[in-house]
């Protein structure tokens, strides 16, 4: 194959003839494409039938016209391309029979693809890209020429093509049968590229009631079409085809996601208000609503402290400019920056926390997570304390947490809390073990020495003793435990 | 880069595939495997292709400075010791900028513009700094249509650079289409699987003929299939050439989700979950080179400290990086007490090979504090335990207050992304009560656009919810009184079909993926595959290989199958005489991506089968990039 080539090649070198091959993988091909326009604008005068353009036949040209020039220069180098091609669709012969002379400039143009076969032989590919242009025009021809020569390829020959980059032209393929034949054969070839290719004729040349209707029982050529249209942004003709499909959720979705794309955000809000009334499932619609409130409420709440940092009045907006706008930010975050600027409001206000929490439905374990670790920012411990603290019907103020005190420690120490505080945690952590281990971590010694005298551990408490500070009051604390007669040591 | 280094012997006597594991194998396996090919060709034939277009395009461009960026002649070929990948070389080009002005004020919208860049992606260049006059490689035809309709069709001329095969490392090549797996396994696109053919067909004349070929996967059929069909056409290519891969196995990533999103802790798989492998080089930032700049690391069998612990375990990874240092240090010493002519040697002979190691080993060193800083910080002792829960199946609901939890305090959106669909997939789905509010935390931790990303998760099958027993069994109740029991049995089995159900469990049991522990699992000493996930979990995708290889075919494998959706077939080729060494090759070909941690695990099953693995993939992935691609951006 790669000798035929190199002949080739050699042959255009000492040829004062420029290849214009007419061959798939010619790229002049392409250039000539730059003509289009020009040669669109003589389409209405010279005939109005599109469809023949692609029967090409180069016999019988009026001598003296652009394209005989071509046909002149073309038909020395048809042999040896002739002889190539041949070569490279060896095991089905029936091709070699057409000559490739497929027009360039058409609407098969549109599916040309480039896959030039096994990829090192194109290495050797001699391609010229100048002064092909001028041999446009010979593309339009006299109608009658066009007559007698079909190319016919069947509709797997035509799949087997295009899989393959060649052009191959669909526009004969007219009747409903022909189409869904071919598009049946596209999917049975698994070239999801092809599939598209066909699905863009399919598109262009039925009905869409008639398309979705034969998509429907089709449903690897419907995943393409969606994607396609999807990719090229055509959202209207997908929604309608989502509709005529019954998939009214995705319907939804598929609106719903629009938004992503609104930058400006009264104009955002009013979308999602939109998007309310889709029909979501009953779970989602929940979803939608929340978003919507949340941006609403962001925007008040933006307002109102752009103002307020601006004018400088607020203390805490001195103190703690803020790093970015509320906008858009999920609802942790929101709740987050509401307990960081606003914790002390009153319920009524929309940026206080509680107000939040009641809109939203935050649940427990989430607010006070997201309380935690922004008042243990702003190190308002009293505030902390006050998380945990519940009275019970007796009066007694008791420690209680939805979540483990032991991820209650790892926030306040993330936030550098004082000894005083993280103990006062650390010995609420309930698993003994983990209570040693994060007292030892974090140098929480009375935790620690407590949890070991009621562990009756004398050996550990002795141990821990070297940990401590020479002539501290803990190391008093452990010598008068370890003196203690009362207790029972385990060891 | 693709040279063979690996030092082990051609083996001499034939050895079947289903040998007797070898115990140990820190160092090597007893029985050497045979080397991979040598993929340096495929390196040669992208490059010289792409200069070749490189030079088609500036034929036409008048302007001088043709040779920019090493692209002219030699550079690529003689300079750098890899190819660029596709998505980097626009660059090249685009600095000579040919000359096919567009409309610049035409604005192509994002969808079009993502048509452009998935043109660029596929192994094809965009030229021209403008979108409207780029230059396209191998376009889709749904890309030429854009072109059409923007009317620049005939203003931009079109190209195929047709690079289907990046050589990341000696056994590893990569087609680098990470979006194949979005495109494919959620859209249901078939695009990529003409490429996957004819990086088959590419492989198959080179280093083939295969003799023998398995899959599992609608994808691999396809493929397979397609392949098939192209190799039939070309018959001829590769006769009469000693085959050098003898095996080759296709998978659909869909197979096995679960080893994809397990957290890797084979110090690879670490570096690429921690800093992003990007092919095959990894930027280290200035938290690991302990200076101010970043460094640009390719890291593959080259890397001659990294080549000894990319497979290893983490925790054994310290000790070795320490032995090294304290040898590295004693032969720095050794200097000491040299006389001149001895000076002489070692500074002209060794030093620069150590100078080498040194900072290789120092960049290795930085990498892994960066890393056990990175990972103690984000409770990774605590994650790994509530993966391993979940792996095995107890404590369920613990790991699933865990997951609330991560959630709750917006610790990453991938990563608890990544646990609840772990915890989907290994329970068959959530109870509609813990997705319903799993779900409704998450949206409201990390913004309520997710949406859009659980709709995609349950489509694909990641994440989904279990269907209401009740309402199946209402159903079925209502038939069964209808029919005969047998058939309301099949009944039942129709309806439970119905879901694509991953079954995980039962598998695990049936392919017996949790070791039984009998007591320390020795990391430093691995006995299966289960030493990538510190010896709680055998990789699925592994062991299905493993199977099918030892008994050559799917023969007593049909329940595994059955549970995996099905789609598998084996083909053996009775023309192709496959030599003895031919036949211990084996090309893994992962269609949707493969992990490191998948990787390390065959390259050790090799090891101990005394047969090596190659690997094709469409991209090296990870949890991380699994999540993202079913991630919504937001704009």
């Amino acid at each position: 194959m790669s000798r035929v080539r190199a002949d080739e090649e050699e042959y255009w070198h000492s040829s004062k003839f420029r290849a214009f091959t007419f061959d798939d993988e010619d790229d002049e091909l392409s250039q000539l494409k730059e003509s289009k326009q020009a040669v669109n604008s003589l389409r209405d005068i010279v005939d109005d039938d599109d469809d023949d353009l692609e029967r090409v036949s180069w016999s019988g040209e009026p001598v003296g016209s652009i394209s005989w020039s071509i046909k002149e220069t073309a038909s020395s180098s048809t042999s040896s391309l002739e002889g190539r091609d041949s070569i490279l669709q060896k095991g089905s012969s029936s091709y070699a029979a057409f000559p490739k002379q497929v027009s360039s400039y058409s609407l098969s143009s549109l599916f040309k693809g480039r896959n030039k076969l096994p990829s090192f032989q194109s290495l050797s590919d001699a391609l010229s890209d100048t002064g092909v242009k001028n041999y446009a025009p010979d593309l339009r021809r006299p109608k009658a020429e066009y007559k007698d020569y079909i190319n016919d390829w069947s509709p797997k020959d035509t799949v087997r093509r295009m899989q393959r980059g060649k052009v191959c032209s669909l526009e004969r393929f007219r009747s409903l049968q022909d189409k869904l034949v071919l598009l049946d054969e596209a999917v049975a070839g698994h070239d999801g590229n092809v599939i598209t290719a066909v699905l863009i004729f399919l598109k262009r040349t039925l009905r869409r009631e008639i398309l979705f209707r034969e998509l429907e029982v089709r449903q690897v050529a419907l995943c393409h079409l969606i994607h396609f249209l999807k990719e090229t942004g055509e959202q209207k003709l997908l929604l309608d085809l989502l509709r005529f499909l019954d998939r009214t959720e995705e319907v939804a979705l598929s609106q719903y996601r629009e938004h992503l794309n609104i930058q400006d955000v009264e104009k955002r809000r009013e979308f999602l208000k939109g998007c309310i009334g889709l029909p979501f499932s009953a779970e989602d619609t929940s979803h939608i609503q929340d978003h919507y409130t949340l941006l609403e409420r962001q925007i008040i709440i933006e307002t109102n402290d752009r103002h307020l940092e601006t004018s400088g009045e607020s203390e805490m907006f001195r103190k703690y400019p803020r790093k970015a706008s509320i906008l858009n930010m999920p609802l942790v975050t929101t709740l987050f920056y509401s307990c960081f600027y606003h914790y002390t409001e009153a319920e009524g206000t929309f940026s206080s926390p509680i107000n939040l929490k009641k809109t939203f439905k935050i649940p427990d374990k989430q607010y006070v997570l997201t309380a935690l670790a922004a008042r243990a920012k702003l190190r308002a411990w009293n505030d902390v304390d006050a998380l945990f603290t519940t009275k019970n019907w007796l009066g007694y103020t008791k420690k209680k947490a939805p979540i483990g005190f032991h991820r209650v420690v790892e926030i306040l120490q993330r936030n550098n809390a004082p000894v005083q505080v993280l103990q006062e945690y650390v010995r609420l952590v309930e698993d003994v073990e983990t209570r040693l281990s994060l007292a030892t971590k974090y140098k929480c010694h009375d935790v620690v020495i407590e949890t070991y005298k009621d562990l009756k551990d004398r050996i550990q408490l002795t141990a821990y003793k070297c940990k401590v500070e020479r002539g501290s009051a803990e190391e008093e604390k452990i010598n008068s435990i370890l003196n203690n007669m009362q207790i029972r040591w385990k060891n | 880069m693709a040279q063979r280094t690996s030092g082990a012997g051609v083996p001499s006597g034939p050895a079947p595939l289903s040998g007797v594991p070898v115990p140990a194998m820190a160092s090597a396996g007893r029985r050497d495997a045979p080397e991979a090919p040598d993929f340096g060709i495929l390196k040669r034939l992208a490059r010289d292709q792409l200069i070749y277009l490189l030079e088609q395009v500036r034929a036409g461009s008048p302007g001088p400075g043709c040779r920019g960026r090493g692209c002219g002649g030699g550079g690529v070929g003689a300079g750098s010791s890899r190819c660029e990948p596709p998505a980097r070389l626009p660059a090249a080009p685009r600095e000579e900028g040919p000359v096919h002005r567009g409309r610049p004020d035409e604005p192509p919208g994002p969808h079009r513009q993502r048509l452009h860049t998935q043109a660029a992606r596929g192994g094809q260049a965009v030229q021209g700094g403008d979108p409207a006059s780029p230059q396209l490689l191998r376009p889709f035809y749904a890309c030429e249509m854009v072109l059409e309709e923007e009317g620049v069709f005939g203003d931009v001329t079109c190209d195929e650079w047709s690079f289907y095969l990046l050589p990341l490392d000696e056994d590893i090549i990569s087609m680098e289409l990470p979006e194949f797996f979005r495109d494919y396994f959620l859209e249901g696109d078939h695009r990529w699987i003409n490429s996957i053919a004819r990086a088959l067909q590419l492989l198959n004349s080179l280093y083939g003929p295969f003799g023998r070929a398995y899959g599992i996967g609608r994808c691999a059929k396809m493929s397979f299939e397609l392949w098939r069909d192209l190799e039939g056409e070309s018959e001829g290519d590769g006769q009469g050439r000693k085959p050098e891969i003898g095996n080759v196995f296709l998978m659909d990533r869909d197979t096995d989700y679960v080893t994809a999103l397990c957290s890797q802790v084979v110090y690879e798989g670490l570096v690429d979950d921690t800093f992003r492998i990007k092919c095959g080089s990894v930027d280290f930032g200035p938290d690991v080179t302990s200076s101010d700049k970043s460094i640009k690391v390719l890291l593959n069998a080259q890397d001659k400290v990294f080549s000894q612990i990319r497979n290893e375990h983490f925790s054994s990874v310290f000790g070795f990086l320490s032995q090294k240092s304290r040898n590295l240090q004693a032969q720095y010493d050794r200097r000491r007490g040299m006389d001149i002519k001895q000076m002489k040697n070692f500074v002209s002979q060794e030093l620069k090979g150590l100078k080498q190691e040194h900072r290789l080993l120092s960049l290795h060193i930085g990498a892994c504090e960066s890393i056990m800083k990175k990972k103690t910080k984000q409770d990774f002792q605590e994650m790994i335990k509530a993966e391993h829960s979940l792996l095995e199946g107890f404590d369920i609901r613990e790991s699933t207050s865990f997951i609330e939890e991560h959630i709750d305090r917006q610790v990453s959106p991938i990563e608890s992304l990544r646990l609840m669909c772990l915890l989907s997939i290994t329970e068959n789905g959530l109870v509609p009560k813990d997705y319903r509010s799993l779900k409704t935390q998450y949206l409201q931790s990390y913004g309520p656009e997710h949406l859009l990303t659980f709709h995609n998760l349950k489509r694909i099958g990641l994440l989904t919810e279990q269907a209401a027993g009740e309402t199946l069994t209402a159903v079925e109740s209502r038939v069964s009184k209808l029919v005969t029991d047998r058939a309301a049995g099949k009944i039942t089995d129709a309806f439970n079909s119905l879901a694509r159900k991953s079954n995980f469990r039962a598998i695990s049991k049936k392919l017996g993926l949790i070791p039984r522990l009998d007591g320390e699992y020795d990391l430093k000493l691995p006995r299966d595959m289960a030493y990538v996930f510190s010896g709680a979990y055998v990789p699925l995708s592994c062991k299905i290989i493993e199977q099918v290889l030892e008994r050559r075919g799917w023969q007593g494998l049909e329940e595994v199958v059955r549970l995996l959706n099905g789609h598998e077939f084996s083909v053996s080729d009775s023309a192709a005489e496959d030599s003895a060494e031919a036949q211990r090759v084996v090309l893994a070909v992962f269609l949707g991506g493969c992990t490191f941690s998948e990787i390390a695990a065959l390259r050790f099953l090799g090891k101990e089968r005394g047969c090596k693995f190659i690997f094709l993939t469409t991209a090296i992935t990870n949890s991380a990039r699994v999540m993202e691609a079913m991630t919504e951006a937001r704009a």
